[in-house]
């Protein structure tokens, strides 16, 4: 542009307001998209890598250990309490409506299965997202700056081996099990409310909630909290790694690495729901459970 | 005197770079780097900051890799090893970093293990031995072991690092700035021990530095490289290569201005800066 202002000013501001806007406005959002192609691929480079490393060689008891107290024992109480508060909150806001219709016992059908299928898998992951994914990012974020990590290499250990694969399969192996304590938590939080402080006949309760959810609801989001591992401890691990420098990196990546993972979630949560419902008529044409049949 | 010299009289050369360039992004930090280090050399990198000392030192140990060029340790090519044998020749490296970089939440005692755990299949009882021994080596007490390194100061971080960097006996040392931040004192104290390991063990050390005490005193050879985005045309980044003795008989300003930290073409490259900035 100063070439062109030195040779023809006039001409070149002239061109400047016709063209300059719509030049930086393709340039920017050309920049994004080449930045997300190349983020992208170099998370999925990465997730190669910790697959290949888990493939070859288990990480040492001694790493191992930390990491699933960290994710697993300590995660326990919050994930087992916000389940129990999920499951009266639906019981809160459903008991009005189904009222009116005067189908109040079939609450547990809709508590129940709300929670195996969709809201215990995805508020265990988002807890796990927010409590040990963000931690995750700013510890290798910090391991990063610091130096951490190159001393490892520089020591003959492998990063992605010694401080991914453990992380990662933290997740994937404890995942399904805090799914499971949301969930049974929230059934219990869902019962108390509805039959001991709402007063819906119990046996009812119970009755329709054995007639409409079965064990493909459980296995359904199990099958979805081990996806959700996956997505928060690959995204948690490559923000950490790719940290910027400083105490603002850091942050930046904590943020990164939830928000991220939120989005993967709700993302995965949707693309996982449509196929486990197809994978489902595909066995049960019926659709028994599905549709009380 | 040159590298070349130094090479003759000591052996043959463990570390050699040809041809090294290196880029981040658009950024030029490493221009056609040739450097040729004899085992049991002890050569010092001088320059002043963003030169791309640390980023060559990093080079060195193949934790940054190469955009053009080789770097060759003890005759094989780092770029063309696979994991495996990459691993083989880093158990060789010994790397203390800038700030130490000890593993936050081990122990002093578990950070300094760390490669003989990792690496070999010791027994507890040996490995704890040979932790006191290099404790003991950097002149730390055995008490230390149990703590934390956010319990301990900058100086005793920097010899954990060193203990840490020493206890697989390697071969090469790479030192990113040991004496950076420390009082005057416990500078000396980095510098006798860098002075005592080469005494010690047969070893080949670089030591990235702006201290040019340490630069005189521990080092066998000095290299100093000039920031490539200063560099005149077809000039090489390497100001100066020769003996610590030599450094006040260069022709060159740029070194001799460094050496006795004179500000000189700086001040007037700041002033000319600003004068043009308020010109408009």
């Amino acid at each position: 542009m100063s070439l062109d202002a030195s040779y023809q000013p006039d001409s070149a501001s002239s061109s400047r307001t016709a063209v300059g806007p719509l030049q930086e406005w393709v340039s920017d959002w050309g920049g994004v998209a080449i930045d997300t192609v190349l983020a992208v691929g170099d998370l999925a480079v990465f997730a190669w890598r910790t697959l290949a490393w888990l493939g070859s060689r288990l990480p040492k008891r001694e790493t191992l250990l930390p990491v699933l107290y960290q994710v697993g024992v300590l995660s326990l109480p919050v994930v087992a309490l916000t389940g129990m508060f999920i499951g009266m909150v639906l019981a809160v806001q459903t008991f009005f409506q189904f009222q009116q219709l005067q189908m109040e016992t079939r609450l547990g059908a809709v508590i129940n299965m709300s929670l195996a299928r969709e809201l215990g898998p995805v508020l265990a992951a988002t807890m796990l997202a927010g409590r040990v994914g963000s931690a995750m990012a700013a510890e290798l974020g910090t391991m990063r700056v610091t130096e951490q990590i190159d001393a490892l290499s520089s020591m003959g250990a492998n990063p992605i081996q010694y401080l991914v694969v453990p992380r990662f399969l933290a997740f994937v192996l404890l995942i399904p099990m805090l799914t499971v304590m949301a969930v049974f938590m929230g059934v219990v939080g869902g019962y108390f409310y509805s039959v001991i402080i709402l007063g819906i006949d119990k046996h009812h309760y119970l009755y329709n909630t054995q007639q409409f959810v079965d064990s493909f609801d459980l296995f359904s989001g199990m099958a979805k909290s081990v996806f959700f591992g996956v997505a928060i401890s690959l995204v948690s691990c490559y923000q950490g790694f790719h940290c910027d420098a400083g105490a603002e990196g850091v942050g930046k990546a904590a943020t990164a690495a939830f928000v991220q993972s939120f989005v993967l979630i709700l993302l995965l949560d949707l693309l996982l729901g449509i196929s486990l419902d197809r994978f489902y008529f595909l066995l049960w044409p019926e659709g028994s459970s599905v549709f009380g049949g | 005197m040159n590298g070349q010299a130094n090479q003759t009289e000591t052996g043959q050369p463990l570390v050699e770079v040809r041809d090294l360039d290196v880029r981040f992004g658009r950024q030029e930090v490493l221009r056609n780097i040739q450097l040729t280090i004899p085992r049991g050399q002890t050569l010092a990198v001088i320059g002043e900051s963003g030169c791309g000392k640390t980023v060559l030192l990093k080079t060195l140990a193949s934790l940054v890799q190469p955009t053009r060029g080789e770097v060759y340790f003890d005759g094989h090519r780092l770029a063309t090893l696979n994991e495996r044998q990459l691993t083989q020749q880093r158990i060789r490296f010994g790397f203390v970093f800038q700030n130490a970089a000890l593993f936050d939440s081990m122990t002093i005692g578990q950070n300094v293990a760390f490669p003989l755990r990792q690496h070999t299949t010791h027994r507890d009882a040996e490995i704890q031995e040979l932790v006191l021994m290099r404790l003991a080596e950097v002149g730390l007490p055995d008490s230390i072991v149990s703590k934390k390194p956010a319990q301990l100061s900058g100086g005793m971080r920097k010899r954990v690092g060193l203990a840490r960097a020493l206890i697989m006996n390697p071969d090469l040392i790479l030192y990113d700035e040991p004496t950076t931040g420390l009082d005057p004192i416990m500078s000396d104290v980095i510098n006798e021990l860098m002075i005592r390991t080469r005494r010690n063990h047969p070893v080949t050390s670089v030591i990235v530095t702006h201290d040019m005490l340490t630069a005189r005193k521990v080092a066998d050879r000095v290299v100093m490289l000039h920031p490539v985005a200063r560099l005149v045309h077809g000039e090489s980044q390497i100001l100066f290569d020769g003996p610590p003795s030599s450094l006040d008989r260069c022709d060159d300003m740029r070194v001799l201005q460094f050496v006795r930290g004179e500000a000189g073409e700086r001040l007037m490259e700041m002033r000319k800066a600003a004068e043009s900035r308020a010109a408009g």
